[in-house]
């Protein structure tokens, strides 16, 4: 098991390294960071100066190396546009997109999971096939249109929730909370649903077919055959092994839910880091986009290596073979 | 009165198309204690028995007429909530496969628990302990350490056993058994019917035995019901109804079955019904290649061949550990004859297969194919010369053909691999291959699904022989089929040796099988070669503890009628 996680943490490691060279890349290749810095009006020595300020004069793995070593320590340098430190911006910015992930995540895998059981216990039913014939909708309407169609109905029509922004939120030490004011959770909704719909039908389709599978399973039948009630079939045996292709899908979702909050936070003006991303796209501000890279890569790895140990958690044929093998 | 009665019983699965009767006006009565086999080929309906007492009947089958009677009161058509509370506390279930029936997820202790207390209530404590003398009942030992431990840490026997506890959990009146040792070894198998036996007597218990093996009928049971199409055929005391067959069915199925004491020229096929099918062996001939098969020189000689399988992963060699599954066998496989490999799961001889057919890479030892060695080939067109000679039929019919493959593109498959033909040609000798196994070309046209196991295992013997191979490599080829399919298959083997003088490695765990179709046979236990000699000597001489034990264990079959029968000369 310890073996097991040390190995697993070594892969991340090469990973965050692989995405590091890339994210370096990026100073280096894309532009010239110097062009970038300093304006038409310059002369040679202005920019010989830059040069050896910023190490650009130094040999590439040495440049490498510095950037990596600042990037541990979570420093990614000054942003070319706002002229701040670039971790001091996204720590401001993480807060909205970590709360709008969360809960559109919570969302996705609750009403997911709740749905896609009951689609798969009662196949049958009219409300399950209304349902799955809804859920199409879900999975094939992008993400943007969602978003748009949302805001004209409950804000432009209905005039129930707001159609930008956070509301007002709350300081909590560096963490600035909208979970704390009406005006925080009401601007919250939206967002979230448009967010988290794509992943909730998809998490519901997926564990309604593994539902099917499983209760047709032999062990399933036994279950019957030994008198136990449906429900205890269904929630306890059926569902614990519908969970294992379920939490890899899943995993992998929530890791695209805050990765790809960009589309939402742009259509809702949601301050967060996926809006920073874009803005920093359009002026190329590199350290910004660098230290999204980064931010999101780890955020992966983190999800993945979670995941590989709800397995273990879950299913007891793992942990065995994991000492085996 | 009896325990259980089954009055006129039929079940219908209405489909789009017709009404299907799967099962027609049945009787039958257990009494406690007794052993009531329930014997038929697949399809005749005695699993539905089975089910319909249960009240599992899958959809959309349903009661039709007649009725269940459970100790005088009836059963049949009780509401689902009153079905589930006699499920598991009156009548319990044993099914065939105990690798599948048990959930993986849960440790032993929590299954069998919760059955307790879902019909006995009671405190955590009472469950337990109960739940321990179970296991301590059927057999395992150490049972607070194996109470912990998960499904796949049992073995498929200990498995079983762990079924057979959960069916007993709350003192059922009627265990229904369904094919209960059809995958098990031949020693585990015997081991488990004598657990059920027991238990019938200690407990007075009756049970309903589902089985298509004659031998664990003969050997179980008290009483027997053959089924066919969905009716009785005969019933009555077991060695009566072994002994002197009345109907001719019967005659026939129990004629079908191998068996250990009595070499037969050809495996006598059920001829009721009228079901025949004609593989034309005389086409093939024709178009054979020959080859003459010099009886003295061996086809194959394998030296020393060692297989090890990585058990623990690690990054530095020592760090690793390896099971040894085949470890320095060698024997010789002469031209033409049928060599056989028997052992139980786990000795090593699909393993050896393997590495004959390829499958597998060697780690030790040569195999020499007409004196040129295999076992090193790296060359491609080596190789592939190779391997246009060998070929394989699988065990499983269900997972040895790709269901999205059309039949005729699964037959055609190797020939176009190997380019043997082009055009038009492919599909004249693919259609000619269907039709020599007695599928027919149209067969061509479907899907493997549309098939029975039997014939599915045709359109393996018709891919199989698509390159013209000179060596054919069974394993178990017949263990998932029923004893009519099974004899027609193996009559099938035994025409492609004799007449195309093909060479066979047939490897089976079945004996009475393994008596029948080979002329040489090596016992492998634990991944060595134990014992090789001449079949007829085997049986009846055997030189090692190990192969006289296997034999021992063998269902005896001496009650059976032996009607018709008539020794090889």
């Amino acid at each position: 098991m310890f073996a097991y996680i040390v190995r697993r943490m070594l892969q991340s490691v090469i990973v965050l390294l692989v995405v590091g060279l890339v994210a370096f890349s990026m100073f280096r290749f894309v532009g010239d960071p110097i062009d970038n810095m300093l304006g038409q009006e310059r002369t040679q020595a202005d920019i010989d100066r830059l040069r050896t300020e910023l190490g650009l004069d130094q040999p590439i793995p040495v440049q490498y190396y510095k950037f990596l070593k600042e990037a541990v320590q979570g420093n990614f340098g000054v942003s070319y546009r706002q002229g701040r430190p670039v971790s001091t911006i996204i720590a401001e910015r993480a807060p909205a997109t970590l709360e709008l992930a969360f809960v559109s995540g919570f969302l996705a895998i609750t009403m997911g999971i709740a749905l896609g059981v009951f689609t798969a216990i009662r196949r049958q039913g009219v409300a399950a096939n209304i349902i799955m014939t809804v859920s199409l909708i879900g999975v094939s309407l992008p993400t943007f249109l969602i978003g748009i169609l949302l805001i004209y109905i409950f804000s432009v029509e209905l005039d129930l929730l707001p159609s930008f922004g956070r509301g007002e939120t709350v300081m909590i030490g560096n963490w600035s909370t909208g979970f704390l004011t009406t005006s925080g959770l009401k601007a919250l909704i939206l967002p979230a649903i448009t967010l988290g719909l794509y992943q909730m039908t998809l998490i519901m389709r997926l564990v309604r077919s593994e539902m099917l599978e499983v209760l047709r399973a032999d062990y399933v039948r036994f279950a019957r055959a030994r008198g136990l009630s449906d429900r205890v079939i269904n929630f306890r045996h059926a569902l614990k092994n519908t969970m294992v292709p379920v939490i890899t899908i899943t995993g992998l979702q929530l890791g695209s839910i805050i990765a790809f909050a960009i589309i939402t936070e742009t259509v809702f003006q949601w301050p967060g880091v996926g809006l920073l991303f874009i803005n920093a796209i359009q002026f190329v501000d590199i350290p910004v986009m660098a230290a999204y890279l980064m931010l999101i890569s780890v955020m992966f790895v983190t999800i993945n290596l979670i995941v590989d140990l709800l397995y273990y958690a879950i299913d007891p044929r793992l942990r065995v073979d994991a000492r085996a093998t | 009165m009896s325990l259980l009665t089954i009055n006129d019983l039929t079940v219908e699965f209405p489909t789009r198309r017709q009404l299907f009767t799967a099962v027609d006006h049945v009787d039958l009565s257990v009494e406690p204690g007794e052993i009531h086999g329930l014997v038929g080929e697949s399809g005749a309906g005695k699993s539905t028995i089975g089910a319909a007492i249960m009240g599992l009947l899958d959809r959309p089958g349903r009661i039709a007429s007649g009725t269940i009677r459970l100790s005088g009161d009836q059963i049949s058509g009780l509401d689902a909530d009153a079905m589930r509370g006699l499920r598991g506390k009156k009548i319990s279930m044993i099914f065939q496969d105990p690798l599948t029936s048990l959930n993986p997820l849960f440790t032993v202790r929590e299954q069998l628990t919760e059955t307790i207390q879902a019909h006995l209530g009671g405190t955590d404590a009472e469950a337990n302990q109960r739940a321990r003398d179970l296991i301590d009942r059927v057999g395992i030992p150490d049972p607070d350490t194996r109470l912990d431990q998960y499904p796949h840490q049992f073995s498929g026997g200990m498995r079983q056993r762990v079924v057979i506890a959960l069916a007993l959990c709350t003192e059922p009146d009627v265990i229904i058994a369904d094919e209960p040792t059809t995958a098990l070894d031949v020693s585990v198998q015997a081991q488990i019917l004598d657990l059920i036996k027991e238990l019938a007597q200690e407990r007075q218990v009756g049970v309903i035995l589902i089985t298509h093996d004659m031998g664990v009928i003969a050997d179980t049971t008290d009483k027997v019901t053959v089924m066919y199409a969905g009716k009785v055929v005969e019933t009555g005391p077991t060695s009566q109804v072994m002994g002197q067959p009345s109907h001719e069915y019967t005659k026939s199925l129990i004629a079908a079955v191998p068996r250990p004491t009595l070499k037969l020229h050809r495996f006598p096929q059920i001829s009721y019904g009228g079901r025949e099918t004609r593989f034309a062996i005389e086409d093939m001939a024709r178009h054979w290649p020959k080859v003459d098969n010099d009886a003295s020189k061996p086809v194959f000689e394998i030296r020393n061949l060692t297989k090890k399988f990585l058990q623990r992963k690690g990054l530095l060699p020592w760090d690793r550990t390896y099971f040894t599954a085949v470890d320095d066998v060698s024997f010789d496989i002469r031209a033409g004859e049928v060599f056989g490999v028997v052992g139980e799961s786990g000795s090593g001889k699909s393993t050896v297969a393997r590495m004959i057919a390829g499958l597998y890479p060697v780690d030790g030892g040569t195999i020499t194919f007409n004196g040129q060695v295999v076992s090193d080939l790296t060359n491609k067109a080596a190789l592939d010369a190779y391997r246009k000679n060998i070929q394989m039929i699988f065990q499983d019919p269900y997972s040895s053909l790709n269901p999205r493959m059309r039949v005729d593109d699964i037959v055609a498959e190797p020939i176009r691999h190997h380019k043997l033909m082009e055009g038009a040609d492919v599909k004249r000798r693919v259609d000619e291959l269907l039709d020599q196994v007695g599928l027919g070309h149209e067969a061509g046209l479907k899907y493997p699904h549309e098939f029975s196991g039997g014939q599915r295992q045709r359109i393996s013997i018709a891919r199989a022989l698509a390159t013209q191979p000179r060596f054919l490599i069974c394993d178990e080829p017949t263990s998932a089929l029923d004893v009519s399919i099974q004899a027609q298959i193996l009559n099938i083997l035994k025409d492609l040796q004799e007449h195309l003088g093909l060479t066979l490695l047939f490897i089976s765990h079945d004996l009475p099988v393994v008596r029948q179709m080979c002329d040489r046979v090596a016992v492998m236990k634990q991944g060595k070669v134990v014992e090789l000699q001449e079949t007829n000597e085997l049986f009846a001489n055997p030189q090692t503890e190990y192969a006289s034990e296997l034999l021992r264990l063998m269902p005896k079959l001496d009650d059976l009628s032996t009607d018709g029968l008539e020794a090889e000369a």
